[in-house]
C-alpha cells in the first residue's frame, strides 16, 4: 500500500461506507489492537513510526500521546478531539480525506483514544464543512450501529464515544486552545501553556488534539507497522503527505504522495506546471502562515526538516503559488487582510499590530505608500514573533510577510517609489 | 526566599510570585496593563516585557512577559534591555492606534493608567496614520459612564465583574480590533460590586458617573482617609472634595479588610451629604414661623436653657454615629439616661453577637480570613444585602479548592486563566441558611430556606453532628439532620471552616448556634476555625460597647415623667419604634433636640436642631463587625454650621454651664476621656495617629502636590486667599503643604508616586504587591477572640404557628435598606419598591399571584405592598423588605407574625 491515506478514496463525492471500508481490510488495525495490545504499546508503535503531526505544527504524535496520564487514579473522562477545522487559506487537504473516506477517521480515532485511555471524543469541524458533516454523521451512525462505538468496543473493555461538533467559525479555533475553549462554549481564544492540553485539557481534563490528516495515519501505521511507515517516504520524516497547489497552474489539486516529495516535482509534474504565459516567481508551501520559498529552493524535498532548514515550514503542506503577472504586495495585503480579521482579540500585539499592517500594506498596494513604511513593517515583523504574542498566530501571520519582505523587497518599494501598483496597468 | 537578579542588581523575590509581582515588589517600574494583583495573571496585553537569561553565561535571553514567569531562585531577567524596551513601547503605541487623544476631556486623566504607562514605556510620537476604530456607548445605570472608545483590551473589567465578582450582565464581544466590553444591550449593570470597575479599568472606559455629575480631576481634589458607614463591614475608603462638597469616594486598601474593592452601596452611598433638602443649617422651631433663620449661637443658647430648664434629660446616640458622638452624648446625660438608639430586642441580638465575636477562637474573621477559607456555613445572613464585601469574599472562599487544586498541578495561583481552566467552576462547599433566595445561592452546595427558629434549630444540629462525629447519614435521619450531617462533614474536612452569622434575623438563638458550631469544630480539633459576624449598622458594635440603655427604657424615663428632654443625634426613631409609641413620646416631651446630617421623620418635629457633619466632614472612630477600631478624617472643614455630633454636644456643654470650656476641644481629647470612662475603648486611641504625629515636623497633606487653582476658589468673593483652615483634630493638613513623605497607612488620603497618578500607584504603599499597607493594616482589633463570656444557647421552641398564620421575616436591600445611602439619588435609582416575597404554595393559598396587591397586618400596623414570588421560601413565610425609605411604615418587629388583611 503506497498511499494509505487515499488509496481507498473512490472520488470525493461518494464517501465509501462501512461495509466497503471493512471489505478493504478497514477496522482490522483497530480490533487487533483493542484485543491484543496495551494502550501504551500503541503509543509506542505510534513514535516508532516517527509520525509527525499533519496540522503543521510537526510535534510527534506519539510523544503528544505519550504526556496523558494513564492508570485508574487520573482524571476522567479524558479527552480525544480532532482538530477538522481547516480553516488555513489555500488547504483542502482533510475535506478530501473527510468526504470520501470518514472511517479511517472513526478508526484512527479509536485506537488514539484507546492509546490515552479517552472514553470521549469529538470531531470538531469546520462550520462550512457541510458536504463532511453529512457524511461524517452518517459513518457515526454507521459504526455506533455496528457497535464500532459505544461500549466495549470489539468486545472489550473499551468505550468511545464521538461527538461531531460544527464550530460557528474562526479561523482561530484551529489552534487547539482556542479550539477547547470554544468546545466549552466559551470564547475562542487561545489558553496560556503550560499547563499544555494533555494534562490541563478540554474541562479542565487531559486531551489530545490532533489533526484530521494524523488520525488517518494511525489504522495503517497499526495495521502495518512503523517500519512499513517509514518507508513511505523519501527522507527522514516517515510517511507519506497531502500535498495539495493552488494558483496560476495548469492541474490545481492534490495528492498523496511521499513525504519528501521535491517542490519540483510536485509543482512541474503533479500541478503540470505553470499556466501559458505565467511564470513562477514563489510560493508559500504550507497555508497562509508560512514563509515564502522561491525559485532556489524549487528542488527542495518538502519535508517538515528540510523546509525548515529553508527558513519556511511544511505546514499544511497545501501550497499557494505566488506568478510572475500577481502583484506580492497584493498578495501578502490579501492575507494581513485575512490575519487582521481573524485575530481572536486577546493580545495587543496581534490584535492592534495586524490590523496597522493591514492599513500599510493596503496603503501601499494602492500607492498610498511611504518608504518608511517598509520600516514600520520591518519593526511589526520583530515585535508580532514568538513569544511575543499570546500564541503562534501572529507570528505564523507574520511568516508571509517577512519573506516577502525579504525576497519581493523591490516590489513595496516601486509601488511607494511610483505611487501605484506596477502590477495594474 | 529565591534570589532574582533583575538588571546585576540582586534583590530578594518570593518563589510563589511571578516576575512582574516581583520587580514592583521590589519598587521597580515595570508597566502592566491585564495583570491585577487581586484578578492575577492572564498574559493578555504583553506590556510586561522583560528579557529573561537561563544563566549568567547566556548573553542572548529571550523576551518574556514578566507576569506568566514564576520567580525562580537565580533568575536573571533585565527590565532595561533595548529590545525589551523597545517592545513594551510598541504595546502602548499599538494600543493607541485606536485610544482617541481625548485626555483634555477624558475624566481619567490625571489619574490614567494609561497615561502613567505611556509614559513609563516613553512612547511619545505617532507613526499609525489611519483612521482609528470607533464604538457605541451605552447606558450602564447611575453609577457609570461608558466610553468605549477609550478601551484599551486589557479584560480587566470582564476578568473583575463575572469571574471576580460574579456578574453576568457584562461581556467581551466581538473579536479582532472590534472587542467590545458591555452589557448585550444598555441597562443598568446589575452587581452590586459593578462600580470597582472605575478603578479596575485602566483607562476612562468605566468612570464613576456620580463624580462626572460634579466633576474635579484628581489633584484638584482634597482627600482623607476615611470608613465606610455603609453597613458593618468598615471598608476603608477615600473621601474626595472640591469646593467644600464630597466628589466621590475610592478604595482605600486594607490588606484585611476591603483590599481592592468596595460595594456600590459604600461607593455610591456619599451623596446624601450632598441630597438637596439636607438640613445644613441650625434651626428652633419657635423662628420656624418668621422664617428668619437663626444663628448658630442663637439655637446653642437655646439648646442651653432647654437643657437648664430640664426636669431631666435623657440622650439617644445611634449605631450610625461615631464612638465618639456617642459618648458624647452619654456623657452629656448621663449613663442611666443614654441609649444607642435601639431597641431592647436587637440589643439583646447585638449582645449575643458581641459576646460570640469576643469568644472566636483566633478573634473575629477578617474578610481576608473568610477569602481564605474553604469551607462555609452562612448562618442566618444575607451577606449580598447585609454586608456586600463579605459576600464578595465568600465568592473567592469557594475558589479555595480550585487554587488548592491547581497548586497540585503546580501551577500557581496567580496564573489566573489556567486556574480557571483546570478548575472549570469548581468550588468549594458553602452552606447557606437564610429564609428567602439569596445571590449567593448561586455558588453554595447547599442553601436552607426556613424560619429564624428552623435556621437555628440546623445551627445547634450541626454542631451536635461535629461533636458527636456523627457525619455518616443513616436512614433514619430527617432531612435536617441530613443537611446538618452534610455540613458538619464539609466543615470538618475543611483546612479553614469559617461560621459567618449575624443580627440580620434578630435571632439570639442564630448567633447561639453559629457559636456552638464554631466551639464544637474547635473541640473536634479545627483549631483554624474562623466566626465572622455581621452588625446591622457600620457602629453597632461600637456603640453597643458603650452600654448604653434599652431604647424602650428611655422611653419609659420620658413617659413616666422622670425625663422632659430628649436629644437624639443621628437616629431616626420612627425607624426603631413603632410609630405610635414615637408619637406617643414626643407628644411626651417638653423639647426635643435632634442632630443629624440627613432629613428624617424625627427631624420635622424637634424644637431645636443642629446639623451633623456627615462622615466625611468629620473625624470620629467606628468598630466594624470584626471589633477592628477605625479612624476617619475629615476630607474637608464643612461649612462653619455643620459639626460632627460630638462636637455640637461639646459645645451644647458649655451652653448649659456644665462645663466653663468645651470638654473636648478637639479629637484626641474627647478620645482619651473616653478612654478614661470606658477601658475597654482605650486601644481606640492607637486606630490612628494623633493630632501631635508629624513626619519632620510637617503635617500629612489632604491636597496633593499638584492641587491647583487655590487662590482661585473663592476669587469670585474675594481676591485675597483665606488662610487654609487649621486642622486641630488630625495631623492632616487642608492644603498641599506638608510632609512629601508617604504617612502611616491610617492617615493615607491619596495614592501618588513619582510616575504612578493612578490609583495603582497603591503599589507603592504596599510592603509587598497585594501585601499588607506599610507599616501594618491600620485600625486596632478589640477582641483578640477566646473570651467565654455567654452561657451555652439551645434552640427555641417553635412558636406554635397555625398552618394559615404568616411568620413576617424581615429581608435587606443592598440598595434601599440603609437609611443613609437612600439619601443618595443615584443608590436611590437603584433601589426597588416595597414588595412581599412569599413562596408559590403561599401565595396560591391565598390566591394570589407575582405582580399582585397584598394588605398585612403586623401588629398594630398595616402594610400594603405588591407579592413577589420567590423560588424558595419555604411555606408561610412572607419576607418583608426593611429600611426602605418610601414605605408609611418603617418600623416592624421583625420576625413577627402578619395576617391577612381582607
Amino acid at each position: 500500500m503506497d498511499r494509505p491515506l487515499t488509496e481507498w478514496i473512490l472520488s470525493e463525492s461518494l464517501p465509501i461506507g462501512l461495509k466497503r471500508y471493512e471489505a478493504l481490510g478497514g477496522y482490522e488495525a483497530a480490533r487487533k489492537a483493542l484485543a491484543e495490545m496495551e494502550p501504551k504499546a500503541v503509543t509506542q508503535t505510534v513514535i516508532d513510526s516517527g509520525l509527525r503531526g499533519r496540522g503543521g505544527a510537526g510535534f510527534s504524535t506519539g510523544m503528544k500521546w505519550s504526556f496523558v496520564p494513564l492508570g485508574p487514579e487520573v482524571p476522567r473522562p479524558k479527552y480525544l478531539i480532532c482538530n477538522a477545522d481547516e480553516m488555513e487559506p489555500g488547504t483542502f487537504k482533510d475535506r478530501y480525506l473527510l468526504e470520501g473516506n470518514p472511517h479511517q477517521l472513526i478508526e484512527g480515532m479509536i485506537l488514539g483514544a484507546y492509546a490515552i485511555e479517552s472514553e470521549v471524543a469529538y470531531i470538531f469541524l469546520r462550520a462550512e464543512y457541510h458536504r463532511s458533516h453529512q457524511v461524517l454523521t452518517e459513518a457515526l451512525a454507521e459504526a455506533r450501529a455496528a457497535g464500532y462505538l459505544g461500549k466495549n468496543i470489539f468486545g472489550s473493555q473499551h468505550s468511545l464515544e464521538i461527538h461531531l461538533h460544527s464550530s460557528a467559525g474562526r479561523y482561530i479555533c484551529g489552534e487547539e486552545t482556542a479550539l477547547l475553549n470554544a468546545l466549552e462554549g466559551r470564547r475562542a481564544v487561545p489558553r496560556a501553556k503550560p499547563p499544555f492540553p494533555p494534562v490541563v485539557g478540554l474541562f479542565g481534563k487531559p486531551t489530545i488534539v490532533n489533526n484530521v490528516e494524523t488520525l488517518y495515519n494511525i489504522a495503517p501505521i497499526l495495521q502495518h507497522g512503523p517500519e512499513w511507515f517509514q518507508k513511505r517516504s523519501l527522507t527522514e520524516d516517515a510517511g507519506t503527505k497531502l500535498y495539495g497547489v493552488s494558483g496560476r497552474v495548469r492541474k490545481p489539486g492534490l495528492w498523496e504522495l511521499p513525504m519528501g516529495t521535491p517542490l519540483r516535482e510536485i509543482i512541474e509534474e503533479h500541478a503540470g506546471g505553470m499556466c501559458e504565459g505565467y511564470q513562477f516567481r514563489g510560493v508559500i508551501p504550507g497555508g497562509a502562515s508560512t514563509d515564502f520559498l522561491v525559485s532556489e529552493h524549487l528542488d527542495l524535498p518538502l519535508d517538515f526538516e528540510s523546509v525548515a532548514k529553508a527558513g519556511s515550514r511544511l505546514g499544511t503542506g497545501t501550497m499557494i503559488v505566488l506568478d510572475d503577472r500577481t502583484c506580492p504586495v497584493g498578495m501578502v495585503h490579501n492575507l494581513q487582510k485575512f490575519f487582521a480579521h481573524e485575530s481572536c482579540g486577546w493580545c495587543t500585539p496581534c490584535r492592534d499590530g495586524i490590523p496597522w499592517i493591514e492599513k500599510i500594506l493596503e496603503a501601499i498596494d494602492q500607492g498610498k505608500g511611504r518608504l518608511d513604511d517598509i520600516d514600520l513593517l520591518h519593526r511589526h515583523v520583530k515585535h508580532l514573533g514568538p513569544g511575543r504574542t499570546f500564541c503562534a498566530f501572529a507570528p505564523g501571520a507574520m511568516e508571509p510577510l517577512q519573506s516577502a519582505l525579504k525576497y519581493f523587497e523591490d516590489d513595496f518599494r516601486r509601488h511607494i517609489e511610483e505611487g501605484r501598483c506596477p502590477y495594474h496597468e | 526566599m529565591a534570589t532574582l537578579h533583575i538588571d546585576g542588581k540582586t534583590y530578594e523575590a518570593d518563589p510563589s510570585k511571578n516576575l512582574l509581582e516581583a520587580a514592583l515588589s521590589a519598587g521597580l517600574d515595570l508597566p502592566y496593563f491585564c495583570w491585577h494583583p487581586a484578578l492575577g495573571s492572564v498574559g493578555a496585553c504583553r506590556q510586561c516585557a522583560v528579557r529573561q537569561y537561563r544563566d549568567e553565561n547566556d548573553k542572548n535571553g529571550q523576551i518574556v512577559m514578566a507576569c506568566m514567569v514564576p520567580v525562580t531562585d537565580g533568575a536573571r531577567i533585565s527590565i532595561a534591555d533595548p529590545e525589551a524596551t523597545e517592545f513594551r513601547s510598541s504595546v502602548v503605541e499599538w494600543l493607541m492606534t485606536n485610544h482617541p487623544h481625548d485626555c483634555p476631556v477624558c475624566d481619567e486623566g490625571g489619574e490614567c493608567h494609561l497615561q502613567d504607562m505611556t509614559v513609563m514605556t516613553g512612547h511619545c510620537s505617532r507613526s499609525f496614520r489611519f483612521k482609528k476604530r470607533t464604538f457605541e456607548n451605552q447606558y450602564l445605570g447611575p453609577f457609570l459612564n461608558h466610553e468605549m472608545n477609550r478601551c484599551i483590551q486589557c479584560y480587566r473589567c470582564v476578568r473583575f465583574y463575572n469571574d471576580y465578582a460574579g456578574g453576568h450582565d457584562l461581556g467581551a464581544f466581538a473579536s479582532h480590533n472590534h472587542v467590545y466590553f458591555g452589557r448585550h444591550e444598555e441597562g443598568v449593570l446589575e452587581s452590586e460590586f459593578s462600580g470597582n470597575l472605575a478603578e479596575v479599568c485602566p483607562t476612562g472606559v468605566f468612570t464613576d458617573k456620580t463624580l462626572k455629575g460634579h466633576y474635579s480631576r484628581k489633584w484638584d481634589m482634597q482627600s482623607a482617609p476615611s470608613i465606610c458607614n455603609h453597613c458593618s463591614v468598615g471598608c476603608n475608603t477615600i473621601a474626595s472634595s472640591r469646593y467644600g462638597a464630597v466628589r466621590r469616594i475610592l478604595n482605600r486598601y486594607h490588606h484585611d479588610i476591603n483590599g481592592y474593592f468596595l460595594c456600590d452601596r459604600g461607593r455610591y452611598g456619599y451623596e446624601h451629604g450632598n441630597h438637596p433638602d439636607r438640613p445644613s443649617r441650625p434651626r428652633l422651631r419657635s423662628t420656624k414661623q418668621s422664617g428668619l433663620e437663626p444663628e448658630t449661637t442663637e439655637v446653642l443658647a437655646a439648646i442651653g436653657s432647654f437643657l437648664n430648664e430640664a426636669r431631666g434629660i435623657a440622650a439617644i446616640g445611634s449605631p450610625r454615629a461615631s464612638l465618639e458622638s456617642n459618648y458624647a452624648l452619654q456623657a452629656l446625660a448621663g449613663r442611666e439616661a443614654f441609649s444607642i438608639g435601639i431597641a431592647e430586642a436587637s440589643s439583646a441580638v447585638l449582645d449575643a453577637l458581641v459576646a460570640a465575636l469576643r469568644e472566636a477562637p483566633g478573634g473575629p474573621a477578617s474578610v481576608r480570613d473568610i477569602e481564605h477559607s474553604d469551607a462555609v456555613f452562612v448562618l442566618g445572613e444575607d451577606p449580598s444585602n447585609t454586608a456586600p464585601r463579605i459576600a464578595l469574599a465568600l465568592r473567592q472562599s469557594v475558589r479555595q479548592v480550585s487554587i488548592k487544586h491547581a497548586a497540585a498541578h503546580r501551577i500557581p495561583r496567580w496564573h489566573d486563566r489556567a486556574v480557571r481552566d483546570l478548575a472549570q467552576g469548581r468550588k468549594g462547599p458553602l452552606h447557606s441558611a437564610w429564609p428567602a433566595q439569596t445571590r449567593l445561592d448561586e455558588i453554595s452546595k447547599s442553601a436552607f430556606c426556613e424560619s429564624p427558629n428552623a435556621i437555628a434549630k440546623l445551627g445547634f444540629a450541626v454542631a451536635q453532628c461535629i461533636g458527636e462525629d456523627s457525619s455518616s447519614s443513616s436512614s433514619a435521619d430527617s432531612p435536617l439532620q441530613k443537611q446538618a450531617k452534610a455540613i458538619a462533614a464539609d466543615l470538618l474536612e475543611a483546612e479553614q471552616p469559617l461560621v459567618v452569622t449575624g443580627t440580620a434575623l434578630e435571632s439570639e438563638a442564630i448567633i447561639d448556634a453559629a457559636r456552638a458550631v464554631v466551639s464544637a469544630l474547635a473541640k473536634a480539633g479545627k483549631s483554624t476555625v474562623r466566626l465572622a459576624g455581621i452588625a446591622a449598622e457600620a457602629n453597632s458594635i461600637g456603640a453597643h460597647l458603650l452600654q448604653g440603655q434599652a431604647l424602650e427604657s428611655i422611653v419609659a424615663k420620658v413617659m413616666n415623667g422622670e425625663c422632659d428632654t430628649l436629644i437624639v443625634a443621628e437616629n431616626d426613631l420612627y425607624r426603631r419604634l413603632p410609630h405610635a409609641t414615637v408619637d406617643a413620646l414626643l407628644d411626651k416631651l417638653s423639647k426635643l433636640i435632634v442632630i443629624d446630617c440627613i432629613p428624617s421623620s424625627l427631624t420635622r418635629h424637634a424644637d431645636a436642631f443642629l446639623p451633623a457633619a456627615t462622615i466625611a466632614e468629620s473625624d470620629g472612630s467606628l468598630i466594624n463587625c470584626e471589633g477592628r477600631g477605625q479612624r476617619f478624617f475629615q476630607a474637608l472643614s464643612p461649612k462653619e454650621n455643620l459639626h460632627a455630633t460630638w462636637d455640637w454636644v461639646g459645645r451644647i456643654q458649655v451652653e448649659c454651664q456644665r462645663s466653663d470650656t468645651n470638654p473636648w476641644p478637639d479629637l484626641d481629647t474627647i478620645l482619651a476621656k473616653m478612654a478614661a470612662d470606658c477601658p475597654e475603648l482605650a486601644g481606640i486611641r492607637e486606630a490612628a495617629p494623633g493630632a501631635g504625629f508629624r513626619i519632620h515636623n510637617q503635617k500629612i497633606p489632604r491636597s496633593p502636590r499638584r492641587f491647583s487653582g487655590r487662590t482661585s476658589i473663592l476669587a469670585h468673593e474675594s481676591v485675597h486667599e483665606p488662610k487654609p483652615p487649621e486642622d486641630k483634630d488630625a495631623a492632616m493638613s487642608f492644603s498641599m503643604e506638608g510632609s512629601a513623605l508617604q504617612p502611616p497607612a491610617a492617615l493615607v488620603s491619596h495614592y501618588w508616586s513619582p510616575g504612578w497618578n493612578s490609583a495603582q500607584a497603591l503599589n507603592k504603599f504596599q510592603e509587598e504587591v497585594g501585601g499588607p499597607n506599610r507599616g501594618g493594616p491600620p485600625g486596632l482589633r478589640l477582641f483578640p477572640g477566646g473570651q467565654n463570656g455567654r452561657p451555652h444557647g439551645s434552640p427555641s421552641t417553635e412558636s406554635a404557628a397555625t398552618p394559615d398564620q404568616l411568620l413576617a421575616i424581615p429581608l435587606y436591600q443592598v440598595f434601599g435598606s440603609d437609611e443613609l445611602s437612600n439619601h443618595s439619588a443615584a443608590v436611590r435609582e437603584r433601589s426597588e419598591p416595597l414588595a412581599f416575597s412569599l413562596s408559590a404554595k403561599t401565595a396560591d393559598r391565598l390566591g394570589l399571584a407575582d405582580g399582585d396587591s397584598l394588605s398585612l397586618r403586623i401588629g398594630e400596623q398595616k402594610l400594603t405592598a405588591t407579592v413577589r414570588l420567590d423560588p424558595v421560601m419555604s411555606e408561610n413565610l412572607i419576607g418583608i423588605p426593611v429600611g426602605l425609605s418610601d414605605t408609611p411604615v418603617t418600623y416592624l418587629p421583625l420576625p413577627a407574625q402578619a395576617n391577612v388583611c381582607e
